[in-house]
C-alpha cells in the first residue's frame, strides 16, 4: 500500500507538471497550423470568407478546417456541440469564430454559453486600441480587458425564497480568480504591457471581491516586472471616459469585465470593429467576433469583415506569428484611414468584397 | 384640500369590501401614497431656522464642508448645522449610530464620504451603506447636466439617474461555505422595485419628462432582473403620457460613451447606478461637479453623486467645491428655501463659466478658496438685500 501510495504520487506530480502548460506563443518547426473556423450565422459566412482571402494572399502559414456548431442533443438530453466540432477544437487548439445566433425558444443554452462550457473558456481577453480614421471622440485608447469569464454574478444561481423576494448567487472561487490573475500577468508580459489594474468592489462586496484581490495580489508578488494597482470599479468608469490613456491591462470578475469591456469597445467605435478572445483550459483558444449575426444584411455583402479580421490577427499574434499579424493589422488600418473604400457602418458605401479587395492589394504590397 | 379628499378617497378604497379585489401592486402603491400624504415627521424647524445633520467625512468632506458653512453664513441662510463625526478607523457601529440618530432627529443631513478600509475585517461593513440602509434612504438622483463652462468630449447632456439605493448586489450578504469558494447575494425585492420605479415616473411626470428607460441584465440574471422589468413595466402602464423603454446595461455604457444625448431619465438597481452614474458624471465634467441626493420615506441626505473620498487631494486646497455647493443648493430646495438655493445656484453657475476659476479637476489651476471667494463675491452683488428674503 505505501508503494502504491508512492507511485500513486509521483504519477499526480509527473501528470501535473505536464498539464501546466505556460501559454506561450507557440513557434513552429513545421509550416502549416490547422485552424478550426467557425463561420457561424448571419453575415458569418461572408466576413469568414473574407478573413479566408486576406489569410491566402499574405500568405500566412494557416489551414482553415471549417465547423458547424449548432447544438444537438445528446444522450440523456444534454444539450451539446457536434462531436466533430469539438473533436476539431481538441486537436487544433485553435479556433476561430464568427457571430452566432441563439434562437429564442430554441430550449437550448445560448450557443456561447455552450461553448465556454465545453472548452472552459476562463479568460475573455479585449484589447481596445483606437482605430485611425474611425473618428470617436476618443483618441489613443490603449488597453486590454481582461474579464473572468466562467463565475462571478453569471454563475446562473437564482431563487425565489418568497413570492417576491428573488435571491441571486455571485460566486467567486479562490481557484477560479488564481487563474484569472495569472493568466493576466502571463498576457501583459508576453505582450510588452506595463501595468495591470484589478477591478473590484470591495469597500461593499467585502468577502467576495477581497477573495478576488487577494489572489490578484498574491499573482502580483510572483510578478515583480509588471506594476499592479487595484482600483473601484466607479473610479474606473469615471477616469475611462474622461482619459482612457491611463489604463493598460484591466482584470476583473465577470460582471464588472462585461459592462467595462463594452464600454471600452464604445470608446474606440462599437462591437464592429473590436476584436476578442477566448482563453480555455488546455491551451484551447477561440477568437471571435463579438457583434451580432445582423440577419438584415445577410447575404447582401454589405457586413464589415474588420471586427473578425482583428480577431484572426489576435490569433496570429497568440500562435507566435507576429510578422504575418502586423502585415494584415497594418493593410486593414491602412485602408480605414484611407477612407476611400468603406463598408456602410464605416461611414462609406462599399461592398464587403471591395473592402476586403483593398486590404488584400496592401497586404500584396507590404509582403 | 386635495390631501384630504385624496386621503377620503383612498381609505374607502383600503377599505375591505375592496381590499381583496386589487391586485398586490395597487395596494402596495396605495400605502405608498397613503403613507407619503399622512404621516410626514414634523420639520426640524424652530424659530424659523432649520437644523440639518452635517456628517464631515474623509478626504475632501471636512474641507469642502466648511466652505458650504462659510457661504451659508456669508449667506445668512437661516440652517443650524449639527455636526457629526464618524471615525472610520474604529470597528465599533456606536459612531455610525449616533449619526443615524442625528438624522432621525433632524430629518435632514448632509454629508462626505465616509472611508471603508477593506483592510479591515469582513464584518465591519460599509458606513454609508449602513446609513442608507437603516434610514431607507431608497431613491438616489442624479442629475447630470452638460454645464456650459466646462469643455467636455459630449455636448447637451441632460440624463436623470434614479438608481435604487438599498438593495440590490450591495445587500452586504456574503459567507464563505467552504474555504475558497465565496458566495455574495444579490436581493432583489418586488416592495422595492415597485417603489424606485413608482419614484421615477411620478418624478419623471413633475419635471416634464418624456421617456424612462430602465436598465438590467435580465437576458443572463432572468429573476432578478427580470422582476425588477416587470415591476418597472406595470408602473409604467399607469403613465401613458410617459415613454418606457428598457435596455440591457452594457450597452447602454456603449451608447452612453457614443452618444448620450438619446437618455432621458433612467431607473436601475443598485450596481448598474454606481456604473452608469459615474460614467454620466465622467462625461459632464468630473466628479467635482455633479451633486446627489438620497431619498427616503423620512429622511434625505445630500451629498456628492460619485461619493469620492478623495484622500489624495485632500488638504491641499485643489478640490472642487461645485458638487458639495450644488449638493447644499439641492438640500435647500428640499427645506423649501428656494430663494436662497437660487441664489447660490445663479452664483456658482457663473463661477463656472470663468475659466481661470477652474479647478485641477476640470483643466484648470485655481484654488478651492478662489472659487468660493468668487462665489460669495457674486452673491454679495447680485443677490437680494438679505433683509427682502
Amino acid at each position: 500500500a505505501k508503494g502504491d501510495l508512492w507511485l500513486f504520487l509521483f504519477v499526480s506530480r509527473v501528470v501535473g507538471a505536464l498539464k501546466k502548460e505556460p501559454p506561450q506563443p507557440r513557434t513552429f518547426m513545421r509550416g502549416i497550423q490547422t485552424v478550426t473556423l467557425i463561420p457561424g450565422d448571419g453575415i458569418g459566412p461572408e466576413i469568414s470568407t473574407a478573413v479566408m482571402k486576406i489569410f491566402e494572399v499574405a500568405k500566412a502559414p494557416i489551414q482553415w478546417e471549417e465547423r458547424n456548431v449548432t447544438a444537438i442533443q445528446g444522450p440523456g438530453g444534454k444539450w451539446m456541440i457536434p462531436p466533430d466540432a469539438k473533436e476539431s477544437m481538441d486537436r487544433n487548439k485553435i479556433g476561430l469564430k464568427g457571430p452566432l445566433k441563439t434562437p429564442i425558444a430554441a430550449g437550448h443554452p445560448s450557443m456561447n454559453l455552450l461553448l465556454r462550457k465545453t472548452f472552459d473558456l476562463y479568460a475573455n481577453v479585449r484589447p481596445c486600441v483606437s482605430i485611425e480614421g474611425y473618428k470617436t471622440p476618443y483618441t489613443d485608447v490603449n488597453l486590454v480587458t481582461i474579464r473572468e469569464n466562467t463565475e462571478g454574478e453569471y454563475s446562473g444561481i437564482e431563487h425565489v425564497i418568497v413570492d417576491g423576494v428573488v435571491q441571486s448567487i455571485k460566486l467567486i472561487t479562490e481557484q477560479a480568480s488564481q487563474r484569472i490573475a495569472e493568466y493576466a500577468f502571463e498576457y501583459a508580459k508576453n505582450n510588452q504591457r506595463a501595468s495591470v489594474t484589478a477591478v473590484h468592489k470591495a469597500n461593499i462586496m467585502r468577502m467576495s471581491d477581497g477573495l478576488f484581490l487577494r489572489k490578484c495580489r498574491e499573482a502580483a508578488e510572483k510578478h515583480k516586472d509588471v506594476k499592479f494597482n487595484e482600483m473601484y470599479l466607479d473610479t474606473v468608469c469615471l477616469n475611462m471616459v474622461q482619459d482612457p490613456t491611463q489604463f493598460d491591462v484591466l482584470l476583473m470578475p465577470n460582471l464588472y469585465g462585461d459592462i467595462l469591456s463594452d464600454l471600452c469597445a464604445g470608446l474606440i467605435g462599437g462591437l464592429g470593429v473590436t476584436p476578442s478572445g477566448n482563453i480555455g483550459a488546455n491551451g484551447v483558444a477561440i477568437f471571435e467576433s463579438v457583434h451580432g449575426t445582423a440577419p438584415d444584411i445577410a447575404g447582401k455583402d454589405m457586413a464589415n469583415p474588420t471586427a473578425l479580421l482583428l480577431s484572426a490577427v489576435m490569433m496570429l499574434r497568440h500562435m507566435g506569428l507576429h510578422g504575418h499579424g502586423q502585415k494584415i493589422e497594418t493593410a486593414c488600418f491602412d485602408v480605414i484611414r484611407d477612407k476611400k473604400v468603406l463598408t456602410k457602418d464605416l461611414g462609406g458605401n462599399s461592398k464587403c468584397s471591395e473592402f476586403t479587395e483593398a486590404i488584400c492589394e496592401r497586404v500584396r504590397d507590404l509582403v | 384640500m386635495a390631501a384630504h379628499t385624496a386621503v377620503m378617497s383612498m381609505s374607502k378604497i383600503l377599505n375591505p369590501f375592496w381590499g381583496g379585489r386589487l391586485g398586490h401592486t395597487v395596494k402596495v402603491r396605495l400605502v405608498i401614497m397613503y403613507e407619503m400624504l399622512i404621516l410626514q415627521p414634523p420639520p426640524a424647524k424652530y424659530g424659523g431656522r432649520h437644523t440639518v445633520t452635517l456628517i464631515p467625512g474623509d478626504g475632501i468632506g471636512p474641507e469642502l464642508l466648511n466652505h458650504v458653512r462659510e457661504v451659508f453664513r456669508f449667506s445668512c441662510v437661516p440652517v443650524d448645522f449639527e455636526v457629526v463625526h464618524v471615525n472610520s478607523a474604529l470597528e465599533s457601529e456606536d459612531d455610525i449610530n449616533d449619526a443615524i440618530t442625528a438624522i432621525r432627529r433632524n430629518g435632514v443631513a448632509l454629508k462626505g464620504n465616509i472611508e471603508t478600509k477593506h483592510t479591515m475585517a469582513p464584518s465591519v461593513k460599509s458606513r454609508n451603506n449602513l446609513l442608507r440602509t437603516s434610514l431607507d434612504l431608497y431613491a438616489n438622483v442624479m442629475h447630470c447636466q452638460s454645464l456650459p463652462g466646462v469643455q467636455t468630449r459630449h455636448k447637451n447632456i441632460d440624463i436623470m439617474i434614479i438608481r435604487e439605493n438599498t438593495e440590490g448586489e450591495y445587500s452586504s450578504l456574503e459567507h464563505e461555505s467552504v474555504t475558497g469558494v465565496v458566495e455574495s447575494l444579490k436581493i432583489i425585492t418586488r416592495n422595492n422595485s415597485l417603489r424606485i420605479a413608482d419614484y421615477a415616473f411620478r418624478l419623471a411626470r413633475e419635471k416634464g419628462r418624456k421617456r424612462v428607460t430602465a436598465v438590467h441584465k435580465a437576458n443572463i440574471m432572468k429573476l432578478g432582473d427580470g422582476l425588477f422589468l416587470q415591476c418597472c413595466r406595470e408602473v409604467a402602464s399607469d403613465y401613458p403620457d410617459i415613454t418606457f423603454d428598457s435596455m440591457i446595461v452594457d450597452n447602454t455604457t456603449m451608447q452612453l460613451v457614443s452618444n448620450p444625448q438619446q437618455f432621458d431619465v433612467m431607473v436601475m438597481p443598485n450596481l448598474y447606478g454606481n456604473v452608469v452614474s459615474n460614467v454620466c458624471a465622467g462625461l459632464v465634467g468630473g466628479p467635482g461637479l455633479v451633486p446627489g441626493a438620497n431619498y427616503g420615506r423620512d429622511y434625505a441626505v445630500f451629498e456628492t453623486a460619485t461619493r469620492n473620498t478623495g484622500k489624495s487631494i485632500a488638504q491641499r486646497n485643489i478640490a472642487n467645491p461645485t458638487a458639495m455647493l450644488l449638493a447644499s443648493c439641492m438640500m435647500l430646495d428640499h427645506l423649501k428655501l428656494y430663494g436662497y438655493a437660487s441664489m447660490i445656484r445663479n452664483a456658482i453657475l457663473t463661477t463656472m463659466n470663468e475659466t481661470r476659476l477652474h479647478t485641477a479637476d476640470i483643466g484648470g489651476q485655481g484654488t478651492t478658496s478662489d472659487v468660493v471667494q468668487s462665489i460669495m463675491r457674486i452673491i454679495q452683488s447680485k443677490g437680494p438685500l438679505i433683509s427682502e428674503l
